[in-house]
């Protein structure tokens, strides 16, 4: 459903910070896939999100959405079959605008002068009741006042409520408590699975990246380094990966949250 | 000072408030929800006092405000092309378009500085023709700015209710989303500003008609008046909702002219209008910062002195 060609970025081509932030990246995603993306600082984890939802044109190669070119498409027409969450709450959604009116945004139903019907409000405080927060009765308020968890959880509604093709999870519970963070993870899984929305996570806990979804990408300075699927991955451990990851980029994994984690 | 004085000088007040209070719209839209501070308030606002006054001038009182407006929204449309698609930070484009403007709105007038109504057809002396023999009569540039206004209200109202409007407010509210949603921000910022900028024309093109004439600088200082009008009519509606928050808007603005009058009756000199409104605009939008940087600022000021004190130990 999405194939990355050869896709590569250098940042600030030909000056002292020249970084090659993507090199040479070739992927084929299936639809229905969960993957898992891990890999230290740096690694390119974020950008290759960025790549994706056309944040920056990349240098090289082609991006291929369900059969779409979207390579030279800009951001804004991606946004409508590619849903994103990010690792702060607060960049998904509106804060002085009430619940509601994020979630009709969101929704974008109908022409540009329409607006939120009857029926559009009953099936948002129906969904939003599904996220058991409470968030149905505080349709009104507005999205400021609520905590970082109940936001991201917004955030996630947001994303999903016309499925998107793919969503990209960029580390979306890390800003959150260890409970909130589990509850709202707990909520993607739900969603995900309901909705048969194809999903990559970056994440940096190893132990969640290997038992959540189906497949767990690696990546260091730019490329992928580690790939795997089916069997061979349910049989890994936190620690095969750690010694994978020396093998295959030549230096131990030096990322204190990553361990920790 | 007897009763028909102030009679009189309410209703002067009150007509002015709500006229320019077409502009405090026009902020409350591209300021509060797009948040861009569009400084070619000053010349768009002459721009429709220009436009209107030649149209009516013409013999087209009517169709002077759909001129006026029409120069306004491609005035608007200049400056949201500048800062989207140009790469001019948006107060300069604002600046330059301003400028601009000066030489456009000169241009329009034939050249001269002021242009003279005394004459002319104007909406203000049709209405008050339409009015003939009713008690109402006196009254018709209340009557048409009232008019004005309950539409501007009304449509800005529903309007950022539709998705459209929406799409405004979330580009001004939160440019993060919006750059990473499928709005386009470009476009949001365009259709905002058009509309802002349409409404300041109209303000400009019904002053203008009502004082019967227009000189060249009958939109300097717009701006600021028009924000601190914005600033008072809303700093207590920070959760209310968006019809709530346009009233009170037109409320600021009426407050503002009227607070002016009275100053004017104590012998303040008119030229004074200005000064004012600036020191409301620097009261409103830094006292809300003091207040926040309050505990900060105390910090620091009770460690220097304690700094102080060991020293002297």
């Amino acid at each position: 459903m999405l194939e990355l060609k050869n896709i590569s970025k250098i940042f600030n081509p030909g000056t002292e910070d020249e970084k090659k932030a993507l090199d040479n990246i070739t992927t084929t995603i299936k639809d229905g896939d969960f993957i898992s993306i891990i890999g230290a600082n740096g690694a390119g984890k974020s950008t290759l999100f960025n790549a994706i939802c056309g944040s920056f044109l990349t240098d090289s190669g082609s991006i291929i959405l369900n059969g779409r070119d979207i390579t030279m498409l800009p951001e804004y027409k991606r946004a409508k079959s590619i849903g994103r969450l990010f690792q702060d709450p607060m960049k998904g959604s509106a804060p002085n605008m009430s619940i509601e009116e994020n979630l009709a945004l969101a929704a974008g139903k109908g022409g540009w002068l329409s607006s939120v019907s009857k029926a559009d409000k009953d099936t948002f405080r129906e969904k939003l009741s599904l996220l058991g927060m409470g968030l149905e009765n505080r349709m009104k308020q507005q999205v400021g006042l609520l905590s970082g968890g109940q936001r991201q959880a917004l955030t996630l509604l947001m994303a999903t409520v016309n499925a998107p093709e793919l969503l990209l999870l960029d580390e979306h519970t890390a800003a959150l408590d260890p409970a909130t963070a589990e509850k709202v993870l707990e909520i993607t899984k739900n969603t995900v699975a309901e909705k048969h929305i194809t999903c990559l996570m970056i994440t940096h806990n190893m132990q969640s990246a290997l038992d959540l979804g189906n497949r767990t990408i690696m990546m260091n300075h730019g490329r992928i380094i580690f790939d795997t699927e089916g069997a061979e991955r349910k049989k890994l451990t936190v620690q095969d990966l750690l010694t994978q990851f020396k093998k295959a980029a030549g230096e131990d994994l030096d990322n204190d949250r990553m361990l920790l984690s | 000072m007897n009763f028909s004085v102030v009679g009189m000088l309410t209703q002067t007040a009150l007509e002015l408030g709500l006229i320019s209070s077409l502009t405090v719209l026009a902020l409350f839209l591209s300021y509060s929800m797009l948040n861009v501070c569009d400084l070619s308030t000053d010349g768009c606002f002459t721009l429709g006092a220009a436009v209107g006054a030649v149209v009516a001038i013409g013999g087209h009182p009517l169709l002077s405000i759909p001129a006026a407006m029409l120069a306004g929204m491609l005035s608007g449309f200049i400056t949201a092309f500048l800062q989207t698609r140009m790469g001019i930070n948006s107060l300069l484009a604002g600046i330059i378009v301003n400028t601009g403007l000066y030489s456009i709105n000169l241009a329009i007038m034939g050249n001269s500085a002021i242009l003279n109504m005394n004459r002319t057809p104007t909406v203000f002396v049709k209405m008050r023709e339409a009015l003939k023999g009713s008690p109402l009569e006196k009254q018709s540039v209340l009557i048409v700015a009232l008019i004005a206004v309950a539409l501007a209200v009304l449509i800005l109202s529903l309007f950022l209710k539709t998705k459209l409007g929406l799409a405004i407010r979330a580009t001004g509210d939160n440019p993060d989303m919006v750059r990473s949603s499928s709005v386009n921000p470009v476009f949001t910022t365009t259709v905002g500003l058009c509309l802002s900028n349409a409404l300041t024309a109209l303000s400009g093109c019904l002053l203008a008609q009502s004082q019967k004439s227009v000189n060249i600088d009958i939109g300097s200082g717009m701006v600021t008046v028009a924000l601190a009008s914005l600033l008072i009519g809303t700093v207590f509606l920070k959760r209310k909702s968006i019809p709530i928050k346009a009233v009170g808007a037109v409320a600021g603005s009426i407050v503002f002219r009227l607070v002016y009058t009275i100053a004017l009756r104590f012998n303040i000199p008119a030229s004074m209008l200005k000064l004012v409104s600036s020191i409301i605009v620097i009261i409103a939008i830094s006292v809300p910062y003091l207040k926040q940087q309050y505990p900060t600022i105390k910090r620091r000021l009770t460690a220097s002195v304690g700094k102080e004190a060991r020293r002297n130990a």
